[in-house]
């Protein structure tokens, strides 16, 4: 599903992201991506929707070399992973049917199909009363469902999410953590880099731990490992 | 591209002509600028070159002949001519042919020199038409050395002087031109800039849920679009009253005969036609030339 064998990134300023990743990770799993700030984490996620490119080493998935996609081939590739921020990049202006439609519309997406999968993901969440709030309107927990549903709108088959949950109260973060482990339990991969040692230690799942651009750490249930 | 997102890349487009405001109307007055100088300019230049092309394929050599030449010295001297490279046509003139077209193009006072009918002391002629108007000078400075020849005339400075002026005026022209689609591009580049300064975000977002390049652009496209086009109105307006005008105020002089300017239908509505494209081209080009940048990520 996603494979990475010897994966370098050095940055245009020099610095070393990472350095030298090798990792599998199988459709349907859940894993945490753990690790002091600085460790490289970010990359790790970035390489994954290609906003980076890997300086040296391969990054398959779905069979696909994803260093080797073309410019131009790269939105397919987005059209397949959902990516959710600590910040939730929402669009202000818009409601939250409308946030969550325009992933479907920039995909050109008939009309009737937009309207059905829409309410179907804001059901999901649990913001299906909500559509027509705008952002600020909304709790921090609610904006991130909202993100939560931006990502999964168009069936992907991965979610990657970079700390979703740094923005929020410790009640929240459980709340979108059922709605991930909902998403996960309908075969969707997750590939979550947290911060939270509440989490890592409660819901189980596989944790990679990342420090100084490799992986010095990876076990299935395992723990988070840092004193947070 | 499907006919519903084409709508939405106007239904955006539109929006941010409105939502820039007083940048539109700059950009679209910088537009509207440049295209009435290119209007004009394009106008005077093509007619120019117009009537310069009228003047150059009415411009021959004229060879008067020695009056002592005898007649095979006419022939070999008519074949010389021919041998010349850049000659189309030689053609013989008799001197009794050279009177009668001299009595023609006095008109009524012609009938005095008909006198002359009875001992014509004109020459015989060769008249040579060149391939290039442009080799005139050159043909007739090198008949001038042949044998037999008295004089060699053309209409040397009219012609030459047109030239000048049309060569002087295309690229006074095509400078002032350049400079001007080049501020216009720049200042719409500017306005469309803001917009997608504003635009970032969202942007960043399209371009997160799989959006193309091609979808992103679409909005940018049809704005650049829409400011070159609103900025070409007045300029088409112009033109047309403008060359009506002129058009009618030449008519009236046609009598003197020799300005002859490109009729209006349909000149006029060809420039009309260029004014529009160059303006949506220059909107166009500045507007996918402030998202490029936007787009690599």
């Amino acid at each position: 599903m996603i494979l990475m064998k010897d994966v370098y990134k050095t940055y245009d300023n020099g610095v070393t992201a990472l350095n030298g990743i090798n990792v599998e990770i199988a459709q349907g799993e859940f894993v945490y991506i753990v690790g002091p700030s600085g460790a490289g984490k970010s990359s790790f996620i970035k390489l994954m929707y290609r906003e980076i490119k890997p300086t040296r080493g391969a990054l398959f998935i779905n069979n696909k070399d994803v260093s080797e996609i073309k410019e131009k081939d790269v939105p397919l590739l987005r059209r397949n992973i959902g990516v959710i921020f600590q910040d939730f990049r929402l669009l202000p202006k818009l409601s939250v049917y409308e946030n969550v439609a325009f992933a479907l519309e920039v995909i050109e997406e008939h009309p009737r199909n937009i309207r059905k999968r829409v309410m179907e993901v804001l059901d999901l969440v649990g913001l299906k009363n909500k559509a027509r709030f705008f952002p600020n309107e909304l709790s921090g927990g609610e904006q991130q469902r909202v993100s939560i549903a931006r990502a999964i709108v168009n069936h992907p088959k991965i979610v990657i999410a970079d700390e979703p949950t740094g923005n929020l109260d410790p009640e929240t973060s459980w709340e979108i953590m059922r709605v991930f482990e909902e998403i996960n339990n309908s075969g969707t991969t997750i590939i979550m880099a947290t911060h939270s040692k509440e989490i890592v230690n409660t819901i189980k799942k596989r944790v990679i731990a990342i420090e100084d651009g490799t992986i010095v750490r990876d076990e299935h249930r395992g723990d988070y490992g840092y004193e947070s | 591209m499907k006919a519903r997102t084409i709508k939405r890349h106007f239904r955006e487009g539109l929006k941010n002509i409105f939502r820039n405001g007083w940048m539109t109307v700059a950009s679209v007055g910088a537009v509207t600028m440049t295209l009435l100088l290119v209007g004009a300019f394009l106008g005077l230049i093509l007619n120019l070159n117009h009537m310069a092309g009228k003047i150059e394929d009415d411009v021959v050599v004229k060879v008067l002949i020695d009056l002592t030449a005898d007649d095979e010295q006419v022939i070999a001297l008519g074949e010389e001519i021919e041998k010349i490279p850049g000659v189309a046509t030689v053609l013989f003139s008799s001197k009794d042919e050279e009177l009668s077209s001299l009595i023609d193009s006095m008109g009524e006072g012609g009938d005095v020199w008909e006198l002359y009918e009875q001992e014509n002391p004109l020459n015989h002629a060769y008249i040579i038409k060149a391939d290039e108007p442009q080799a005139t000078q050159q043909i007739a400075d090198e008949v001038v050395n042949f044998d037999h020849v008295e004089s060699v005339t053309y209409g040397q400075e009219v012609a030459q002087n047109l030239f000048k002026f049309t060569s002087f005026a295309r690229t006074i022209g095509i400078i002032l031109i350049a400079g001007l689609v080049l501020t216009a591009i720049f200042l719409i580049s500017n306005t469309i800039k803001l917009t997608i300064m504003a635009r970032s975000r969202e942007i960043g977002i399209m371009k997160l849920v799989g959006a193309t390049n091609g979808f992103i652009r679409g909005p940018f496209f049809v704005e650049g679009m829409l400011l070159g086009v609103l900025g070409s109105i007045i300029p088409i307006v112009g033109v047309l009253v403008g060359y009506k005008l002129i058009e009618s105020s030449i008519g009236g002089m046609s009598s003197i005969g020799f300005v002859e300017i490109l009729p209006f239908n349909p000149f006029a509505w060809q420039l009309a036609l260029i004014i529009l494209v160059v303006g949506a081209g220059i909107g166009i080009w500045g507007s996918l030339m402030s998202v490029r940048k936007f787009l690599k990520v």
